[in-house]
């Protein structure tokens, strides 16, 4: 009952933000770049959300994301090439991404910590290179995409993304996730499928990945292999890691924050990168376990459980 | 004859990849970090020997050795900053932490210098010379000869001195090294100088192979020598020359089969069959988890 009464009132305020900026943006009040800017955030956020899944609720330290954020990108965009309609696009795209996730997680997985962090640095650099090396895609060139991607299509997509990740990690799977994130032996031990959850988790990371990399090509006219390299990788993880390993909502309000940071020193993108690897220094440094650690903003308020990443909540 | 020439010119690429290869693994070794920086200390190297040659005049030794010393400073500052404190953190954590150094040096050199490349100046004397129908560079067989001898000094320095004693101690097991007397913290710090002062040295030899120096030029080779320091098992010194080699070779090979574009790939397509099939690497004994 609790639950649902959250439910209703993540909807409710989702709804009130979504009319507001989008009355905003047709009375013209946000000009262009003001409306990219929100767009880009959200995607942002769909990526930050998605590798918190994998990173934060199930310790599989992956920094291969961007590839997953390729294939979506790249999917989607052959896809309206092929006149096939928007959404749809999107969906393939996040389908793709998933298998891709599949494909990746199920040989990769059997590693742990670092040896997992270099399989998918590994495996993401050669999904950038496969890209490179397709002509129909136009190779290192790049590829020309139509611009589709609008505020509601990237709202939507965010609202089901959250509303997918959170339940996720609020059931019986999610719960498994955390288990192998706070102990994997003793998990396994517990009569968990580990590897089960792992891949699970990561398939469904790649997918919202692919998602947002069908939103992201299709918020720009052209879309390269270099975007994808392992600096995007880095750049989401930041997200994650700033926002507290294990907190959504961290992750959600570091990637607000960080985004509007970047977009204010898109003209100095040197400064932009110092800047991003003190700040990643110094919050490993003072604070490892990120901002929020693993509480949810919520639960600064005492009410709506929405997505308890990090506590088991018994009650 | 042309086969020769190729493997000749792998052998050179894969003593770069073996001296970086050499400083991740013994890092890893001794602290179980990835120090994801190793590559940037490369290129900073790389650049010291750029302006030692190009502006104070120096010649290959003299600058090589520069290069070498300065690196080294700052290999132990980089441990005594942003490491030291991690030591017992998250090893998540830590692998973030030695990101964020790697993305600070990247672009604070950039920052400073800007990001266009420079011309390594010639030093050595560049004559070729044939053999069995291969044209051979004297500068491929004289940075060869370099690197091999800064391996074999590695190796006296870890199997016969003090300090190499107390560093295959403390990577054995740190704690019970302490307990014997061993100064735990100089042994890391002693570590992270000599694996960054080859890593100094391996920019120099690359300045002056590829003539092209610039400031994201530590990435690439940072992470194929950490495929390297895997391939021959990571925290194995013999382990890393051979990966640096093996993975040198293949590169070559691949390019020469006319799959240049492929190059980049390869490495880690290696990288990830070594993980599934032998993680522990070719040299590498299985150790089984204990609970």
């Amino acid at each position: 009952m609790k639950k649902s009464k959250g439910f209703w009132l993540f909807l409710v305020v989702s709804i009130v933000v979504y009319g507001l900026v989008q009355l905003l943006i047709s009375t013209g009040v946000l000009n262009p770049f003001y409306s990219n800017t929100l767009i880009y955030i959200v995607i942002n956020i769909i990526l930050a959300v998605s590798l918190h899944l994998v990173i934060g609720i199930t310790g599989q330290f992956s920094i291969g994301h961007a590839g997953f954020l390729a294939v979506g990108a790249y999917m989607a965009a052959i896809c309206t090439k092929l006149q096939v309609p928007f959404p749809l696009a999107l969906v393939v795209g996040g389908v793709v991404a998933a298998l891709m996730g599949l494909v990746v997680g199920i040989p990769s997985l059997r590693l742990k910590g670092d040896y997992l962090a270099i399989a998918t640095l590994g495996f993401g650099e050669i999904i950038r290179i496969v890209f490179v090396n397709i002509e129909y895609v136009g190779g290192a060139a790049g590829m020309q995409v139509s611009h589709l991607t609008n505020w509601t299509y990237a709202f939507v997509c965010l609202i089901i993304t959250l509303l997918v990740i959170m339940n996720f990690t609020n059931s019986t799977h999610g719960r498994a996730c955390i288990a192998i994130r706070e102990n994997e032996i003793a998990a396994d031990a517990m009569g968990i499928n580990t590897t089960y959850y792992k891949v699970a988790a990561f398939a469904i990371g790649a997918f919202f990945a692919g998602i947002a990399g069908g939103l992201y090509s299709h918020n720009f006219y052209i879309i390269q292999p270099t975007n994808f390299g392992f600096l995007k990788s880095f750049d989401i993880l930041i997200f994650v890691v700033l926002g507290g390993l294990g907190s959504m909502s961290g992750a959600v309000l570091a990637a607000i924050l960080m985004t509007i940071v970047s977009t204010f020193l898109q003209s100095y993108p040197e400064t932009r990168m110092v800047i991003y690897s003190v700040i990643l220094i110094v919050v490993m440094l003072y604070r490892p376990t990120g901002l929020m650690g693993t509480k949810e903003i919520t639960s600064y308020f005492g009410k709506w459980p929405l997505g308890k990443g990090g506590r088991l909540h018994g009650k | 004859m042309d086969w020769i020439q190729q493997i000749i010119n792998g052998i050179s690429l894969g003593s770069i990849y073996a001296l970086i290869a050499l400083g991740y693994t013994m890092v890893y070794g001794i602290i179980r970090l990835i120090n994801f920086a190793h590559g940037d200390v490369f290129m900073i190297g790389a650049f010291i020997g750029f302006y030692a040659i190009k502006y104070a005049g120096l010649g290959f030794f003299p600058a090589l050795i520069i290069a070498m010393v300065i690196c080294a400073l700052l290999g132990v500052v980089i441990e005594r900053i942003a490491y030291k404190r991690l030591r017992n953190a998250s090893r998540i954590a830590a692998l973030i932490t030695a990101i964020g150094v790697s993305l600070l040096i990247e672009y604070g050199t950039i920052y400073l210098r800007g990001a266009q490349p420079e011309a390594f100046p010639q030093v050595l004397p560049s004559e070729s010379f044939h053999f069995l129908g291969a044209t051979i560079s004297s500068t491929s067989i004289f940075i060869l000869g370099v690197s091999v001898i800064l391996m074999i000094i590695l190796q006296f320095i870890v199997r016969r001195t003090k300090i190499g004693k107390a560093m295959r101690a403390v990577s054995h097991d740190a704690e019970a090294a302490r307990l014997m007397g061993i100064n735990v913290d100089r042994t890391i710090s002693a570590t992270f100088a000599i694996g960054s002062a080859l890593a100094g040295a391996a920019g120099v030899i690359f300045g002056i192979y590829y003539t092209k120096i610039e400031p994201l030029m530590g990435v690439i080779p940072g992470l194929k020598a950490f495929v390297a320091a895997v391939l021959g098992g990571i925290g194995i010194i013999p382990g890393a020359a051979i990966g640096g080699f093996v993975l040198g070779l293949v590169e070559t090979l691949v390019s020469a089969l006319g799959y240049s574009n492929w190059r980049d790939a390869a490495a880690f397509i290696i990288l990830i069959l070594i993980l599934i099939f032998k993680p522990s690497g070719i040299l590498g004994k299985n150790t089984r988890e204990k609970v």
